[in-house]
């Protein structure tokens, strides 16, 4: 039963994905007029002005480009052309430093201020407020202030990242079942062993959850970040090729950055399976 | 005669005969073009030997006539024969050409991906930064707010810079103020008015009311340029038009989108918008000023004092490079060279339109002006004034100007005189002249009069 629900599903997404394809295809075909114009002024202009050629490009064109890029992911030109796995590389680099560095303030943090309902009450404006800043909006201010530009990224998606990891494990911590903790108290258990043994494995579920919310955050972020302070990246990369008006790049960055993110995902997930546990 | 004539010829003095030594007399400097020449000598080794040979014979003969004399009995190459003997001319000419070794090679440079980035881009892949002995890293960067914080961060050694923003910098304008020097013009032209396709029939700006037109940046010329031509027009800028700040590669799109019907900025994004056939070409910027500049290639004052050598190396480097841009037949090289994803990031055929001067204008023709953009890189102090004029005149400055003392704190005319000349190029003697906006002529002498002239201004 679950076999044949899956081979349908897989069949149904086949089926979507040619359709959008065949959609895109037709709808992109050179349809505009073509003005007639001499061919010394024509040799001057774009397929765009000269062939009625459409300003997006068919899925042909972003498979024939795709392949390219796949051919010589790695390939180094100079400071501001570099090959799409190099600038994935650097993204990724940012994001898990950024990120990193958020889960190690963010879980102890969220552990200490779960555990007191005092702290929980008096911290939760702050969060709520710096919650819902956008990356674009502490940039300016980080550049300002830091005074670095990969500095700043990466502190940007610390900033951005942090308050999911945070409200969660506070949430997390704050309401483990008080029998649990009840009985831990009736054996005499010490504060640091309930911690660890009682309150962590309970909040887990939880906790991973909310970095699981981060690290796609962190993978929005980097994309916004990039694309101001420039220099290398995938932001970058789709930043460089819009300068260029290169839709069809830009096209494969966004198809790249999807996948990417969704594999980050997926490795959370992972995890959160790994700790979840029956009640 | 100037330093880098032959100093073995007899006919010639070697006393200077007018200001600016070029020419032999006041009357035949008076006689000459008042354009600026970068002409550069075969070599740099022959123009340094001509400068060292030309001191020793004034020091030998410090009267013209006996030195004349000598000459003529002997013959200019015994002369030099004679010379080398005794004095080592080969020495004392490397010697001169080494000045003080950079106190920092490798640097960073930032740049905007725009034509007028040329002389910046170009010295990389052609080899200028090299020549001079040093290593630069050309980095482009996302928008002119932040390749001001990013100079200012030091990240970068110097930048390319919107002309008026060093001066904005300098006083505090939308940012601390940090003094910033501008050792170098970049590109003179090189900027257009493109509206979009639809408006065709439109050509009369006093049918502009209600459009919305996008600029670059605040501190830019294009800001002021499409200012003065919509005043120029009877349309006042701020309250008939809507004028925006738009990063130039978002300009095109924006074009096609519709959510701007023109726009004034710099070039390759105008010619990529006739490219692309979403917008056409309304004016050269050439045509509001022949001869304005556009941007600047900028340093702080704090790199200028902490690596003097290596800020004169730099400045050198581009001083070279915009004066190998300045000649025509280049230009095609130049556009191959910049158009590379790592550089400007364009098609060819769009640079090299920009750059030849011979470009579709989005209606159907083709147009050609030599003259569509140009290198100078003499930082004139008149062009400061001319922008603190319209600074003041559109109310980015409020309260008294002392034009003359920013214009001179920031350009560095002086200094780039100094340089050209040691580098065998003819800079002119002055750093004012006085130049026509539109047929109204600007004296940098009175420009309060000038401000007060104009009827559409933002009343302070």
């Amino acid at each position: 039963m679950t076999s044949s629900l899956r081979l349908r599903a897989g069949l149904v997404s086949i089926v979507l994905l040619a359709a959008f394809l065949g959609i895109w295809h037709l709808a992109t075909r050179s349809t505009a007029p073509v003005t007639t114009m001499s061919p010394e002024y024509a040799r001057l202009m774009g397929l765009t002005a000269t062939q009625g050629k459409s300003a997006m490009p068919g899925p042909l064109d972003v498979g024939a480009k795709l392949w390219e890029h796949l051919r010589r992911p790695f390939y180094d030109n100079g400071p501001n052309d570099k090959g799409l796995g190099i600038q994935l590389a650097y993204s990724i680099a940012r994001v898990g430093t950024g990120y990193l560095l958020a889960v190690l303030v963010a879980i102890p943090l969220g552990f200490l201020i779960g555990m007191s309902p005092l702290l929980s009450k008096a911290l939760d404006p702050f969060i709520q407020v710096l919650k819902p800043i956008s990356p674009l909006a502490w940039m300016p201010l980080a550049l300002y202030t830091i005074k670095d530009s990969s500095i700043s990224a990466i502190f940007v998606i610390f900033i951005c990242s942090i308050w999911p990891m945070l409200l969660n494990t506070v949430f997390g911590v704050a309401s483990v079942r008080k029998e649990w903790i009840n009985v831990a108290r009736t054996l005499e258990v010490g504060t640091l062993r309930r911690a660890f043994t009682v309150i962590l494995p309970a909040a887990a579920p939880t906790i991973l959850t909310g970095m699981r919310i981060s690290i796609g955050i962190a993978w929005l972020v980097i994309v916004a970040a990039e694309m101001l302070v420039g220099g290398t990246g995938i932001g970058y990369f789709v930043w460089n090729e819009w300068n260029n008006l290169s839709i069809t790049n830009v096209i494969i960055a966004i198809l790249l950055i999807g996948i990417v993110g969704m594999l980050l995902d997926q490795i959370l997930a992972r995890f959160t399976r790994m700790v979840t546990f029956p009640e | 005669m100037s330093t880098f004539d032959d100093p073995f010829d007899a006919v010639r003095s070697l006393q200077a005969g007018c200001v600016c030594g070029q020419h032999r007399s006041a009357a035949e400097h008076e006689q000459a073009p008042l354009a600026l020449r970068c002409e550069p000598v075969e070599s740099e080794e022959k123009r340094y030997e001509g400068v060292v040979a030309s001191a020793v014979m004034r020091a030998m003969f410090p009267q013209d006539l006996a030195r004349r004399a000598f000459l003529k009995s002997v013959g200019a190459s015994t002369a030099l024969a004679a010379l080398s003997q005794f004095f080592p001319l080969k020495t004392a000419t490397e010697l001169f050409a080494q000045t003080g070794a950079p106190e920092k090679k490798d640097l960073k440079v930032g740049f905007i991906p725009i034509t007028c980035a040329t002389p910046i881009i170009m010295a990389a892949p052609m080899g200028f930064y090299a020549k001079h002995g040093l290593n630069v890293e050309v980095v482009k960067t996302a928008g002119w707010a932040v390749i001001r914080d990013k100079t200012i961060n030091k990240e970068y050694d110097a930048a390319h810079m919107l002309a008026p923003m060093p001066i904005a910098i300098s006083l505090g304008l939308g940012a601390n103020a940090i003094p910033f020097a501008v050792p170098a013009i970049e590109n003179i032209n090189g900027q257009g008015i493109v509206l979009a396709a639809k408006h065709k029939e439109k050509r009369d700006p006093k049918d502009w009311k209600g459009m919305k037109f996008a600029i670059p940046f605040d501190y830019s010329m294009h800001n002021y340029l499409l200012r003065y031509y919509l005043a120029e027009h009877g349309l006042d800028p701020d309250t008939d038009v809507q004028l925006r700040s738009v990063p130039p590669p978002e300009m095109v799109a924006n074009l096609r989108a519709d959510n701007i019907d023109g726009f004034l900025a710099p070039d390759n994004i105008c010619q990529r918008a006739i490219y692309d056939g979403v917008g056409f070409m309304h004016l050269l910027s050439k045509e509001i000023w022949d001869g304005h500049p556009c941007c600047s290639f900028a340093a702080s004052r704090e790199f200028i004092t902490t690596a003097p050598n290596s800020f004169a190396a730099l400045t050198r480097a581009i001083v070279d490079a915009t004066a190998y841009a300045s000649k025509a037949e280049n230009r095609k090289q130049i556009a191959e060279a910049i158009a590379p994803a790592n550089y400007i990031n364009a098609p060819v055929t769009v640079l090299e339109q920009v750059l030849t001067g011979t470009y579709a204008d989005g209606l159907g023709g083709v147009k050609t002006d030599a003259k569509r953009v140009d290198f100078d890189p003499f930082p004139w102090q008149s062009f400061a004034v001319w922008m603190l004029t319209q600074m003041k005149r559109w109310g980015q400055i409020k309260g008294d100007v002392d034009y003359k003392a920013v214009a001179e704190q920031v350009y560095l005319a002086t200094d780039t005189k100094k340089l050209m000349t040691e580098m065998g190029l003819s800079p002119p003697a002055s750093a004012y002249k006085s130049f026509a906006v539109m047929g109204k002529t600007f004296d940098p002498a009175k420009p309060e009069d000038y401000v007060a002239s104009f009827k559409i201004r933002k009343s302070s």
